[in-house]
């Protein structure tokens, strides 16, 4: 009997311990790869990193051959991201909240349901299937690739993040909010404007900010639709060019392997920025 | 009168969002249909031909699907030993305490690393190693992709999971403890059979990640279009195929293309369908 005891408490202990190893052979592939940037990407970081366009492959051989850091940065890259990401927050944040207010408001409508059922199903869409869409209705339409069609691409792929966010942060206010608001005589439009969204702010902020983290980092819908350029651009009707896409061609682009790591580096540390601050937020703003 | 508008304009945003749901399927369908019109609807799913030339054009998806089944169920194969450790550390063992905070942080930190990078890793870490290991000559193909693949989606299906798993009710697993259980027998007899579904869900959600993941993939699968029946063959799924060819596609390759995203839109959905049904059905 005390054998059978032990016995089962040594399984127990030897099940935790295969927990625990099993966890931290999962973390390795992250510390691998921040390892590995950090390492081959440091010492492209400098201000010509973020102030000139990405250089030729003829820059970039010389360098290479007389072991100098590659001349040239990112500048068109991040001036891109910069200009696609912030037309589609302009397009995806007063919509989703819109929608996401709207579900929360009739959360058992036959007409939301079919809502949340749209958006989950868009949400689930991989990212080179929106390309696909932006490409044949935006490039399309204009007879050209632009950064309009990347940043309607971004948009479809944030409304659906946000839209679920807001619903679920509207969700978790105390009815009582918004019955006092009315008993006080508000209308309807300023309860929603001036009491449930200011109270639900955390919640929605995080979800924004999660949402352009999730963003900012696809290549394949910008791939397929704002196609890259080599030079500082910020017409929106033309082809423009984004840090992922910069990776994606240096990448194809031997000479230019340096970069690679740099960029990956740089797009990595701005999307882990973004994560944490939207961590702090939503710890900050936790609704009680 | 301001609410009244108030609320048109919320209602007219929701139908917006259908609309664009509604206009997507029909541009994909309507895309896909000079390629359904030309091989079949059949035909074409199960058809391994891939020839863009003008005398005997033809293309099937069958290479591609299969890539795609292939390499996405392998991801999460390789995906769940590692992914429900750390869902049982963050969902049962440490629920709630600051340990169980900084891994849940670190796994949302991995799952904001881009593709593309996980693809350079893939390409210049993972495979060096597995062609120094002998198991394939190239490092390119069906294993390495569903390595990488899998590292992405173990994030994304231990956080779903962990979250079921802290809905375990404390006064069952306390009554598991107070018959004597060990807290391997309560995940056993407790932990599992409450949360069963909902760890099933997480994995069917997780499935529909890896199936439509796009540059990771394209890096490292190889990009052959032939059917890939072995762990070492090269091949394509059906997003790399996509982000392969797209650029210089035109006419009835367009097409086929388009079709080819269709079929993809199709079996994420109803993957996600399910998983979302399942959890549905759990939450009630």
């Amino acid at each position: 009997m005390i054998t059978h005891t032990k016995f089962r408490q040594l399984k127990d202990k030897g099940f935790f311990i295969l927990i625990c190893l099993l966890m931290s052979l999962g973390a390795l592939p992250l510390v691998s790869i921040l390892f590995e940037l950090i390492r081959k990407g440091y010492k492209q970081l400098n201000i010509a990193f973020f102030t000139e366009t990405a250089p030729s492959t003829l820059d970039a051989m010389l360098a290479a051959g007389t072991g100098d850091v590659i001349p040239g940065g990112i500048a068109n890259g991040i001036i891109g991201t910069l200009i696609m990401v912030s037309l589609a927050s302009a397009v995806a944040i007063p919509i989703g909240i819109m929608i996401g207010i709207y579900l929360a408001e009739k959360p058992t409508a036959i007409f939301s349901n079919i809502v949340r059922f749209v958006a989950d199903l868009m949400q689930g869409v991989p990212s080179i299937v929106i390309g696909i869409i932006s490409y044949a209705w935006i490039v399309c339409s204009f007879q050209s690739y632009s950064a309009l069609a990347g940043a309607f691409a971004l948009s479809l792929m944030m409304a659906p993040l946000i839209i679920r966010s807001t619903e679920e942060t509207l969700k978790m206010l105390p009815p009582s909010l918004k019955e006092a608001g009315l008993a006080l005589g508000a209308s309807y439009t300023s309860v929603v404007l001036k009491i449930l969204l200011p109270a639900a702010f955390g919640g929605l902020f995080t979800g924004i900010l999660l949402s352009i983290s999730r963003v900012t980092g696809e290549t394949a819908p910008i791939m397929l639709t704002a196609l890259g350029s080599s030079m500082i651009t910020v017409d929106v009707m033309r082809p423009m060019s984004a840090v992922p896409l910069l990776i994606w061609e240096f990448y194809n682009d031997p000479n230019l392997m340096d970069m690679i790591w740099s960029c990956s580096l740089f797009l990595l540390m701005l999307i882990l920025t973004l994560n944490i601050i939207a961590k702090f937020i939503a710890h900050r703003w936790k609704i009680q | 009168m301001k609410d009244l508008l108030f609320k048109k304009a919320l209602f007219t945003a929701s139908l917006l969002l259908l609309l664009i749901g509604a206009g997507m399927v029909y541009t994909l369908f309507d895309g896909a249909l000079p390629a359904f019109d030309a091989f079949g609807f059949f035909k074409f799913i199960g058809s391994t031909a891939w020839d863009p030339h003008p005398d005997r054009e033809a293309y099937g998806a069958l290479p591609f699907i299969v890539g795609t089944l292939f390499t996405a169920f392998l991801a999460l194969l390789i995906a769940i030993p590692f992914a429900l450790p750390v869902a049982l550390f963050t969902g049962v063992y440490y629920r709630g305490t600051k340990a169980a905070h900084i891994i849940g942080a670190i796994v949302d930190l991995l799952a904001g690393i881009p593709s593309i990078v996980y693809g350079l890793w893939g390409f210049y870490t993972l495979r060096p190693w597995i062609i120094e290991s002998g198991f394939s000559t190239g490092g390119f193909g069906i294993f390495t992709s569903a390595v990488v693949l899998a590292i992405m989606i173990i994030p994304y299906a231990s956080s779903l999971s962990a979250e079921f798993l802290s809905m375990v009710p404390n006064d069952l697993k306390e009554g598991a403890y107070s018959l004597g259980a060990t807290r391997l027998d309560m995940i056993q007899q407790v932990v599992f059979p409450f949360a069963g579904s909902g760890i099933f869900a997480s994995f069917i959600l997780a499935l529909g990640r890896a199936l439509g993941e796009t540059m990771a993939v394209t890096m490292l699968i190889g990009n052959t279009n032939n059917l890939p029946l072995s762990l070492t063959a090269t091949g394509n799924t059906m997003a790399s195929v996509i982000a392969n060819q797209f650029g210089e596609a035109d006419g009835l390759k367009l097409s086929a293309l388009i079709a080819i995203a269709f079929l993809l839109f199709i079996l994420t959905a109803l993957i996600n369908l399910a998983g979302k049904f399942i959890i549905k059905r759990f939450n009630q």
